[in-house]
């Protein structure tokens, strides 16, 4: 007999986790979560939803285990080509007029995405005055960015992306292939901060002229995504940019009013 | 939250044509949802929403982010993401990783379809290549609803079908010109 998690078990759970740990997940989309604690509770075997409860509740190692599984950690290089080709054509040339530039990849998981922004930018010629904040939930995933090391199985696709975002280099320039690895230049890297950051509880840190968070709200119900937009709106200069994953929008959000959408891509610019 | 039934229909290789039969049976005015999960090549087959409209007489849209669970209505999921539905009958996307090499998986929608609709579930199973849906399946039963697959016999790829055959108790197994009256009509008792 299958063991299901029901919404009221969830439901207990979340509450659990934010009055034990001070991890507040109760506003993320529950289908999504549910999927992801059923995943965990039948890969660790727990024979009752109690025995799963009462390990949650006193193994703070457990619980790092769970936040790790139940994070969607998903990314990949120049992912949505179309998108970057904007970035390089019409955001960058701007953002190339500004002394100083300051990016912010919110959710950014095992950093690919930071990455092959410090491509576009380096290719662009502005990458010495740019800083690129990467932050996620997952302490784990933040560990894996700040060695930018990439599984070498992906790089054909990489590469393959990076050709339909307008590059004109060689891909493999960017790496050095080690067995199954690829690691990226650590010019690149010199250029980024790690950090954790919980969007759902912490407050703005900095101010940028672009912010990326890409298939990261998605996971949220509505009122934590529009709590997030503000803090992505309190975290933008005027005129700069937020970019959203392909499903995701501002147009439920306050922000809508404010911002005008560049071109067809999930991109819009703050106070035009 | 209405008390209206969805329908999910999941389906791979050779299920295309079967989709399209099963929905021709529709006309405006039915009176619940329709969750098309369908296997599909990464942008390449655009223009299937307005096809599914043109033969049906109803609205047929692609799935967005968040947005309500309406009667009357033929949902077509996205390509490269996974559907869910919430509790209180909404659409979330997901873009986590591939199960059974697939996004959108139907066993992903399927599992939770099942638990915000529970008996008000009917969850078919179309011709296809890979064991896709049998996981699901199985949740959809725990909870109530309706599981139908079609007949391997009469399936252009049989392996789909007759997986989740093996796999699970199903309710009802049907030749596909035989599906319309069944999952479109009233609930069997």
């Amino acid at each position: 007999m299958l063991s299901i998690i029901q919404y009221e078990e969830l439901e207990i759970l979340l509450n659990d986790l934010d009055t034990r740990y001070g991890y507040d997940f109760t506003e993320y989309s529950k289908a999504s979560l549910q999927r992801r604690v059923q995943r965990l509770f039948a890969a660790d075997k727990f024979p009752s939803f109690a025995e799963f409860r009462y390990r949650l509740r006193h193994d703070p190692h457990y619980f790092r285990r769970f936040v790790e599984e139940i994070t969607v950690n998903v990314t990949e290089m120049l992912r949505d080509p179309a998108f970057y080709r904007v970035l390089r054509t019409v955001i960058l040339p701007v953002l190339a007029t500004y002394p100083f530039i300051r990016i912010w990849h919110a959710g950014c998981s095992t950093g690919e995405e930071v990455y092959s922004m410090a491509i576009l930018l380096k290719e662009a010629g502005i990458l010495h005055k740019s800083l690129l904040y990467g932050t996620d939930i997952n302490p784990q995933v933040i560990e894996k960015a700040r060695k930018g090391i990439f599984p070498m199985s992906q790089m054909q696709k990489y590469s393959e992306n990076y050709i339909l975002s307008g590059g004109l280099k060689d891909f493999s320039s960017y790496y050095t292939a080690n067995y199954h690895l690829a690691r990226f230049d650590a010019a690149l890297g010199e250029k980024m901060v790690f950090s954790t950051h919980n969007l759902a509880a912490d407050s703005s840190f900095n101010e940028f002229q672009l912010i990326l968070c890409r298939n990261v709200l998605i996971y949220f119900e509505r009122d934590l995504q529009n709590k997030v937009l503000n803090l992505f709106d309190t975290s933008l200069e005027n005129l700069g940019y937020l970019a959203l994953g392909a499903k995701e929008s501002i147009r439920f959000s306050p922000l809508d009013s404010r911002y005008r959408q560049v071109g067809r891509e999930k991109i819009w610019r703050k106070g035009l | 939250m209405s008390n209206n039934r969805l329908i999910v229909i999941g389906g791979s290789a050779g299920s295309l044509h079967v989709m399209f039969d099963l929905l021709s049976g529709l006309r405006p005015g039915f009176p619940d949802a329709v969750l098309i999960v369908l296997h599909r090549n990464t942008q390449s087959d655009t223009g299937l929403e307005e096809l599914m409209s043109a033969k049906t007489g109803l609205p047929c849209k692609e799935v967005e982010e968040k947005e309500p669970v309406l009667p009357g209505i033929i949902y077509l999921c996205p390509p490269d993401y996974h559907v869910l539905i919430e509790k209180q009958h909404t659409f979330s996307l997901d873009y986590s990783e591939r199960v059974n090499f697939s996004r959108p998986s139907i066993d992903v929608t399927f599992k939770s379809a099942a638990l915000a609709y529970g008996e008000s579930l009917t969850a078919v199973l179309l011709s296809g290549a890979n064991a896709d849906g049998a996981g699901g399946l199985e949740f959809v039963k725990q909870q109530g609803g309706l599981t139908v697959v079609q007949d391997p016999s009469t399936a252009e790829v049989s392996f789909m079908p007759e997986y989740a055959i093996a796999r699970g108790k199903i309710d009802l197994v049907l030749r596909a010109e035989d599906m319309p009256a069944v999952i479109f009509g009233p609930r069997p008792v």
